[in-house]
């Protein structure tokens, strides 16, 4: 298949190349056209809460656990195993984390929330790999486990405690938050500097103002954990693009038994990837405790680590793939929680990016798909003209609406690893 | 080895499996510092009451409907996580559609019924169609489609079928309206307090069913055929498209009646307090009853028992939540022994073959001499 550049083949160098550097052009082209028509879309419908630097910062906030989760997912499954388990994980990852910053420190409680949610893909690990059950029986069996091993833990280790069976008590310690100095108008050894972004954010221009709230959004307030985060994405890449081990780890998601007999060790890297997996799911639930609220509470994943597992699928197993659906996601929950105005906005650009998508396909000649996207796009304008807000129950679905478009609509050009979800046994031939 | 040795040595494997959580359990509660022994003791006590048995069985019906549902598409390797989101979109729609009705009893029954199946199945052929159609992987079709439920379900809830509000004051209970007395079902008995829910009957019916269109029809057969070898089942003639999408709407029409037994029997409304996870819960049940109808209904009885029974715990001050480490540990070594089991059952008819076949040569070249 031609679609993606390194992924496909290992030992082409050429092609790898030029896929790569058209793939850049056409991820800058696609952001450059978005941010057009987002900001034209703020500047007409006066929603400009749309792109404030305040909207941005909250999208990464939300979007740090989906990603994380993601990533997760991404390492197990490049090297071959599917992870349903992912929101067991975190909510181990939440329940450990919450318990060891109240026991030892919240630097102790990151450690311990990782710790948990490795443990987590250890038992992932040991039932698909090393017995070979079906990897997504495993996954379920997790999510049902680790919500009662939070449950029994909590009544043990919360109740009397301030805390009860489904909350801990609150969690003194914060850990350290950072911003930018000159740009964001961070301190530099305690002098309050300018913060010009944020001026340029307030200044309301067309497109340059929507660039300065979206760096601000980036720079400013930034917590240790999103931090890590997003360092996560460029260092995942160059892990298993560009170490030996993450070859290894990929060519056993690809064609275990070529990689066996060539002499990797598959069973070990698969064992590395989905405890890979499990740490970062409990990275994430660590994230909801310290950064998000606080507190552990029961439900408090709802349902992120199967987001997470949706934002791989939509960034077509591509840390970068990953990062944008993420995003995406984080920022249609932050205009969620911050304006219904924007919100209401959002059905605009969903409206015009139809009548665009219906152009692109005239251009394609694919009329029946003109047709539908037309079609479509005229719905959403009456929406949009005959309501002034959109329910927010409607607008919880999107990013699972939106996975299961772009996999309707484009199952074809994503790419899983070959083996993905294939249980592996030693010797197989 | 013997059928007969084979079949004992499946039954070993939910056996083994009740052994081993039991153990673990017994672990979880020694670090805490509970005597084990004590708390089964009462358990079993509190569980073999008379009206503990009738609350199991309330307990188990919907458990077993969901863990059918699940069977259905595990028999031909269809995976749907859906079941969830089915069952709440079904309930909802159809407790919606019987409360604007009033019908004579058994037809104002029925219709709820078949909206519940209709709506159930039509969630569920969603799935089926993007499997088919656009290649598009059950698990997580039906991920995403339980999220989508809950969102339009909570919507229409909120907006649509929500139970008109007095003036001045509002509910705190989020509900659709009352089904009229025609389209309730009264409790089948009352033992201590407790009533049995008359849907009982339609779930034995409903296995019965099932079990006879899985295992004794032509369309069993492929269905299972598929399920086991989808390569020769399409050389023998089956559409696996069609197969695919017709299992798909066979486990959503039943994941449709999971709520039936509460809403005939108990809340004759859709409100938010109905049970969640049975979806998920179902999964577990059809694993450890090895999707055959009659031991899913092992399973969901027994799941039932333990939830009932693990109610005196909080009495005794004990946490009553070790029972869900309890449900876990089943799950995962079912699966586990199940694997190892099947293992065995194959090395073993390897090597019954590859004997039947030296037995062979060496009487055909005693033969040629």
């Amino acid at each position: 298949m031609s679609w993606g550049g390194p992924e496909t083949t290992v030992g082409t160098p050429p092609e790898v190349t030029r896929g790569r550097r058209l793939d850049t052009r056409r991820i800058l082209l696609l952001l450059g056209a978005i941010l057009l028509l987002v900001s034209t879309v703020r500047v007409v419908t006066g929603a400009n809460d749309l792109t404030s630097a305040g909207t941005f910062s909250a999208s990464l906030r939300l979007a740090v656990p989906i990603l994380l989760a993601g990533l997760g997912g991404l390492y197990a499954e490049r090297t071959g195993v599917v992870n349903i388990g992912l929101e067991g994980m975190m909510i181990l990852g939440t329940w450990f984390g919450a318990w060891g910053a109240l026991e030892f420190g919240v630097w102790w409680g990151l450690v311990i929330g990782i710790a948990g949610g490795a443990v987590g893909g250890l038992v992932h690990a040991v039932a698909s790999i090393t017995f070979g059950i079906n990897q997504i029986v495993s996954g379920v069996a997790i999510n049902i486990i680790a919500a009662g091993v939070a449950r029994f833990l909590s009544v043990i280790a919360f109740t009397g405690a301030g805390g009860g069976a489904t909350q801990s008590p609150q969690i003194p310690t914060e850990l350290p938050r950072f911003t930018l100095p000159l740009l964001s108008g961070g301190d530099l050894f305690g002098w309050q500097s300018p913060d010009p972004l944020g001026w340029i954010a307030r200044q309301r221009w067309w497109m340059v103002s929507d660039l300065g709230a979206l760096a601000k959004g980036f720079t400013s307030n930034l917590s240790l954990i999103t931090a890590i985060t997003l360092l996560l994405v460029p260092l995942t890449y160059l892990f298993l693009w560009r170490t030996r081990l993450g070859l290894r780890m990929r060519s056993a998601g690809e064609n275990p038994v070529a990689a066996e007999s060539l002499g990797v060790r598959v069973y070990t890297v698969k064992y590395i990837g989905v405890v890979i997996s499990g740490a970062l799911a409990g990275l994430a639930g660590a994230f909801l405790v310290f950064e998000a609220a606080g507190i552990y509470r029961e439900g408090q994943t709802a349902g992120r680590g199967f987001l997470g597992l949706a934002a791989m699928i939509f960034g077509n197993w591509r840390p970068t793939g990953v990062a944008s659906a993420a995003g995406l996601f984080g920022f249609a929950d932050a205009l969620k929680l911050r304006s219904n105005e924007a919100v209401h906005a959002l059905l605009l650009l969903a409206a015009v990016a139809l009548v665009g998508l219906g152009i692109w396909y005239v251009w394609k000649r694919r009329l029946g798909f003109v047709a539908v996207a037309i079609a479509i796009s005229a719905l959403v304008f009456v929406w949009y003209g005959v309501t002034e807000t959109v329910a927010r129950e409607l607008v919880f679905i999107t990013p699972y609406v939106a996975t299961l478009l772009v996999l309707a609509v484009a199952s074809q050009r994503l790419r899983m690893p070959a083996a993905d979800g294939l249980p592996y046994r030693r010797g197989q031939e | 080895m013997t059928k007969l040795r084979i079949r004992l040595l499946w039954l070993l494997v939910p056996a083994s499996a009740i052994v081993l959580a039991f153990a673990v359990s017994s672990i979880a509660l020694l670090a805490i510092g509970e005597d084990p022994l004590a708390a089964f003791r009462s358990m079993f006590e509190y569980g073999s009451r008379s009206n503990s048995l009738v609350s199991m069985v309330n307990r188990a019906v919907p458990l077993y409907v969901a863990g059918l549902a699940v069977a259905v598409g595990f028999k031909m390797n269809l995976f749907n996580i859906g079941v969830e989101g089915q069952y709440r979109i079904a309930a909802l729609l159809s407790a919606a559609v019987g409360a604007a009705l009033t019908l004579p009893a058994p037809l104002h029954i029925a219709l709820i019924i078949v909206v519940a199946m209709l709506v159930g199945a039509g969630w569920a052929g969603i799935a089926g169609v993007l499997k088919v159609k656009r290649g598009v992987h059950e698990v997580v079709s039906t991920i995403m489609l339980n999220f989508i439920a809950t969102g339009i379900g909570a919507y229409l809830l909120a907006n649509y079928l929500r139970k008109p509000q007095p003036e001045g004051s509002v509910d705190l209970i989020i509900a659709t309206r009352q089904i009229p007395e025609s389209g309730q079902l009264p409790p089948l008995t009352r033992v201590g307090g407790i009533e049995m829910h008359s849907f009982v009957v339609f779930a034995v019916v409903l296995g019965i069913v099932v079990y006879l269109l899985i295992w004794r029809t032509r369309f069993g057969y492929d269905l299972r055929a598929t399920g086991i070898n989808p390569g020769a089942a399409e050389a023998s003639g089956v559409d696996p498209r069609r197969m695919i999408i017709t299992t798909m709407l066979l486990s959503g029409g039943i994941a449709g009646l999971i709520g039936m037994s509460d809403l005939f029997g108990f809340f004759h409304a859709y409100t938010l307090d109905f049970p969640t996870g049975l979806g998920f819960d179902g999964i577990a049940v059809a694993l450890v009853g090895l999707n055959h109808p009659i031991g899913v209904a092992v399973a969901a009885l027994l799941f039932g028992w333990v939830d009932r029974a693990a109610q005196i715990l909080d009495l005794e001050g004990i946490p009553k939540e070790v029972i869900v480490i309890t449900k876990g540990v089943i799950i995962l070594s079912v699966v586990v022994a199940y694997e190892v089991v099947r293992r065995v059952v194959l090395a073993q008819e390897v090597k019954a073959a590859a004997a039947a076949t030296r037995r062979l040569e060496t009487e055909e070249e005693l033969a040629a001499v």
